[in-house]
C-alpha cells in the first residue's frame, strides 16, 4: 500500500498542479488487512461498483478513489488520513468502519474543511455536541439498531433477556442503545473480552440462568464463534438467540446453519424492494459473485451523495458550502429508499428485524420480516449545535 | 453456587486446558530442546485448521479431513524445518524471533491468497453434533467430550512416547544437555526434525479440532499461541509434563474466572462496579497466575533437570 501511495504521488509531482483541478479525489479508509479486512473488501467493491456506473465521474468530474488501510488502528488511521489531506490533498474522505478511528480522524479532517462522510462508524459524540458542518453518515448512528431490537422485543412482550457484548466502548453503547427501548427484565448484563473466541464458559452460564431469550452484540470473528458454539451446546431450540452486527453477509458464509432462525436488526437488507437497491444488489452479485453486506450498502450510497453534492455546484469543488448544502437535501436514489437527514447530518431512516433463513441457492441470508421503526431518530441530535 | 454449573464449568476448564496442551506440547520440546523460538508455532495450528475444513467442504468425510490437517501439519513443520529452521538454529534469540516472525506474515498471506478475507465454513461432523446428558439435566456438547477424550488420549501417548522409549529418553536429554548428546554420537540433526514435526503435528491437530467451534480465519493462530507461551512458561521449558499440568491450569482458572468472578464480586460490591471489574479482572487472571509461579519457581512448576 505504502509502496502504491509512494508511486502515486510521485506520478503526481510529475504531472504537476495542472491536472489537480480537473480530478475530484475522494480518501477511503477502511480496514484491508487482517481479518476484519474481509469488511473492507466489502466496502471497496462497492464504492468501486459506485464510480464505475457513474462512468468514472462523479457529478461529471473526472474521479480517483484513494483507499487506505487502517489495520484496525486509531493511530494508523489518522496517520492514512494526514497523508491523504497533505500529500493527496483529497476533496472528500469517506469510509471509516470504526468509531475509535473516525473519533481520532475527526480533528484533522474536519478542521481542514474537508467533507468528511462516515460509511458504517457513528459514535455519539458526532451524532451529539461534537457535529459539525462538514460531517455526514451515509449509515447510523451507534445505538440505533440495539434501539430496534429493544423496540421489537419490547413489542412482542419478550422478557427476560441475558445481555452480552465485548467489554469497549462500542459493546457498551449497544448495550446502552438496547436498554433505551427494551422496557422488559434484564436477566444478566455480561461483557466479554474483546476478541474472545471461547464462549463456552458463558455458554454453561447462560443454560443455567434459564432466560426467555439472549441479545448479543459480537461483531467478525467473536460472532462466528459464539453463533456455532451457542447451536452446538443445544441451546439455541430452547432460548432464541437475537443479535445486533453478528449475522450479517460478512460472517454468514462461515456461520451457515448454526445461525438459522436467529433475528438481526438494521437499517438495510440486500431484499429491500426499492428501485435503486434491486439495481445495486443484482448488479453487485454479478460483479463479485457474492450478497453485498450493509457495510457494502453504506458505502455505494457515500460515493452517490458525493455524486449529488458535486453536480449541484456543476463541479466547482471550491464551493463547500454549496456542496453541505446539496448533501442535506439527500438528493440522490439511496439503496435504503428516501430518506431526509437529521440536524446532526445523520439519516432519518426505518429500521428493519429480519430472521436468517436458508435462501433458494444454499446459502444463509437476512430475510426482512417488518419495519421495527419509520423515520427513526438518533437519540443525540438534540445535543448538536451546529455553527454553519 | 449450583453444583452442575460448577461441574459444566470445570469441563469446560478442562476442554480447553487440553487444547492448549496440544499447542504448548510441541512449543515446549521445540523451546527446551533445540533452544529456539518458534513464533510461527500457530501457523501449524491455522494450517490444519485450513486443511481441514476445506477437505470437509469437499469431500464431507470427517475421517478424510483429520488425514488431510494432521498430513497438512506434518508436510508444512518438516517443509519449514528443513527450508528455514536449520538455518536458524546457531543464530541468537532476536535473528529466530524476526524470521519466525516473518513466518507468521507468510503464512498469513498465503492462506488469505488461496482461500480469501471470508472465514472459512467449518462445522462439527453429524455424529457429534448433537450432546451428552452426563448427568441428568446437564447436557454437554459431544464435539467437545470428543476433544477431551483425543486430548487426554495423545497426552498419555506422549508420556509414554517421551518417558518410556528410547526416542523419549533422547528427547529428554537433549532438554537436559543439547552438546552432550551430540558429543555422546546422537545425530541431532534428525532428532531435531523429528522433533520439529512431531510438534507441529500436535498443532495442527489442535487446529483441526479448533476448526468447527472457533473461527477458521488467517491469523487464528495467534491468538492461541500467546497462551501457549504462557502454559510452557508455567510448566517449565522443555517439560511435557509440566506442559500438561500447566495447560490444564491455565484452562481451569481461565473459565472459571470468566464464569464465576463477576457474579463473585457482586456480593462485595455494587452491581454496576462488578460488570466492569469481573470481565477486566477475569482477563487478568492467568498473567497474575504466571506471575505468581514465576515468583516463588522462577524455573516453572515442573523444569527439566539440567546439570
Amino acid at each position: 500500500m505504502k509502496r502504491i501511495l509512494t508511486t502515486a504521488f510521485a506520478l503526481c509531482l510529475i504531472a504537476g498542479s495542472a491536472t489537480a483541478a480537473e480530478t475530484v479525489k475522494i480518501g477511503f479508509i477502511t480496514t484491508l488487512s487482517g481479518p476484519a479486512g474481509i469488511i473492507g473488501k466489502h466496502m471497496k467493491d462497492a464504492a468501486d461498483l459506485a464510480l464505475k456506473e457513474l462512468h468514472g465521474k462523479l457529478g461529471g468530474v473526472n474521479t480517483e478513489i484513494v483507499y487506505g488501510d487502517d489495520q484496525f488502528k486509531p493511530d494508523v488511521g489518522r496517520q492514512v488520513a494526514e497523508e491523504m489531506l497533505k500529500r493527496d490533498k483529497v476533496n472528500f474522505i469517506t469510509g471509516v468502519i470504526w468509531s475509535n478511528v473516525l473519533l481520532a480522524i475527526r480533528q484533522p479532517v474536519l478542521s481542514s474543511g474537508t467533507i468528511l462522510i462516515s460509511a458504517n462508524a457513528g459514535p455519539h459524540e458526532l451524532a451529539g455536541a461534537q457535529c459539525a458542518p462538514n460531517f455526514f453518515s451515509t449509515s447510523w448512528q451507534n445505538d440505533e439498531t440495539p434501539e430496534a431490537m429493544g423496540q421489537y422485543m419490547t413489542e412482542h412482550k419478550i422478557t427476560d433477556v441475558y445481555v452480552m457484548a465485548p467489554n469497549y466502548a462500542a459493546g457498551h453503547d449497544m448495550v446502552t442503545g438496547f436498554k433505551r427501548y427494551f422496557k422488559g427484565k434484564v436477566a444478566a448484563e455480561v461483557y466479554t473480552n474483546l476478541g474472545q473466541s471461547d464462549y463456552q464458559a458463558e455458554i454453561s452460564n447462560i443454560r443455567a440462568a434459564k432466560p426467555k431469550a439472549v441479545f448479543v452484540f459480537l461483531p467478525g470473528g467473536m460472532g462466528i464463534q459464539f453463533v456455532k458454539q451457542y447451536a452446538q451446546s443445544g441451546l439455541r431450540d430452547q432460548i432464541p438467540l437475537y443479535s445486533v452486527f453478528t449475522a450479517d453477509e460478512t460472517t454468514l458464509p462461515a456461520i451457515g446453519a448454526a445461525a438459522a432462525g436467529n433475528y438481526e436488526a438494521g437499517f438495510w437488507n440486500a431484499d429491500l424492494d426499492n428501485p435503486a437497491n434491486k439495481k445495486f444488489v443484482s448488479a453487485f452479485r454479478k460483479a463479485y459473485g457474492y450478497i453485498p453486506s450493509y457495510y457494502a450498502a453504506q458505502s455505494y450510497d457515500a460515493i452517490k451523495l458525493i455524486d449529488s453534492a458535486i453536480r449541484a455546484v456543476h463541479g466547482n469543488l471550491k464551493n463547500t458550502k454549496g456542496m453541505i448544502a446539496a448533501m442535506d437535501k439527500a438528493h440522490f436514489a439511496s439503496v435504503r429508499g428516501p430518506f431526509k437527514y437529521n440536524t446532526n447530518h445523520f439519516p432519518i431512516e426505518n429500521f428493519y428485524l429480519f430472521r436468517i433463513v436458508k435462501a433458494a441457492d444454499g446459502v444463509y441470508v437476512r430475510k426482512t420480516e417488518s419495519v421495527v421503526f419509520h423515520n427513526h431518530k438518533d437519540a443525540y441530535y438534540s445535543e448538536c449545535h451546529m455553527a454553519m | 453456587m449450583d453444583p452442575l454449573l460448577v461441574l459444566a464449568q470445570t469441563l469446560n476448564g478442562i476442554q480447553f486446558g487440553v487444547m492448549l496442551f496440544l499447542m504448548a506440547a510441541g512449543l515446549t520440546l521445540v523451546f527446551g530442546i533445540m533452544n529456539l523460538i518458534n513464533l510461527a508455532h500457530g501457523s501449524f495450528y491455522m494450517v490444519g485448521a485450513y486443511a481441514a475444513a476445506a477437505t470437509f467442504q469437499a469431500t464431507h468425510s470427517f475421517l478424510v479431513a483429520v488425514i488431510a490437517g494432521i498430513g497438512a501439519g506434518v508436510v508444512v513443520g518438516l517443509a519449514v524445518e528443513i527450508v528455514v529452521f536449520r538455518r536458524l538454529y546457531a543464530r541468537d534469540h532476536l535473528d529466530q524471533v524476526l524470521a519466525t516472525f516473518g513466518l507468521i506474515l507468510f503464512f498469513n498471506e498465503v492462506v488469505r491468497m488461496i482461500w480469501g478475507s471470508t472465514a472459512l465454513y467449518a462445522t462439527v461432523p453429524p455424529f457429534l453434533a448433537g450432546q451428552v446428558e452426563i448427568l441428568p439435566g446437564t447436557p454437554y456438547p459431544a464435539y467437545r467430550l470428543a476433544i477431551i477424550a483425543v486430548g487426554l488420549t495423545v497426552a498419555a501417548l506422549l508420556y509414554l512416547l517421551v518417558g518410556k522409549t528410547r526416542l523419549g529418553m533422547l528427547i529428554r536429554a537433549g532438554a537436559s544437555d543439547r552438546v552432550m548428546l551430540g558429543a555422546l554420537g546422537v545425530n541431532v540433526k534428525i532428532l531435531y526434525t523429528l522433533v520439529f514435526g512431531l510438534g507441529a503435528t500436535l498443532a495442527a491437530l489442535a487446529g483441526l479440532m479448533a476448526g468447527p467451534i472457533f473461527t477458521v480465519q488467517s491469523g487464528m493462530g495467534e491468538n492461541v499461541l500467546i497462551l501457549a507461551f504462557v502454559v510452557i512458561v508455567i510448566g517449565g521449558i522443555g517439560s511435557i509434563r509440566g506442559a500438561f499440568a500447566a495447560a490444564l491450569l491455565v484452562g481451569f482458572v481461565d473459565t472459571m474466572g470468566r464464569a464465576f468472578l463477576r457474579p463473585l464480586l457482586a456480593t462485595v460490591m455494587s452491581h454496576a462496579a462488578a460488570d466492569n471489574a469481573g470481565p477486566a479482572l477475569a482477563s487478568m487472571l492467568i498473567y497474575l497466575l504466571m506471575a505468581a509461579v514465576l515468583f516463588f519457581r522462577p524455573r516453572g512448576l515442573f523444569p527439566p533437570r539440567t546439570r
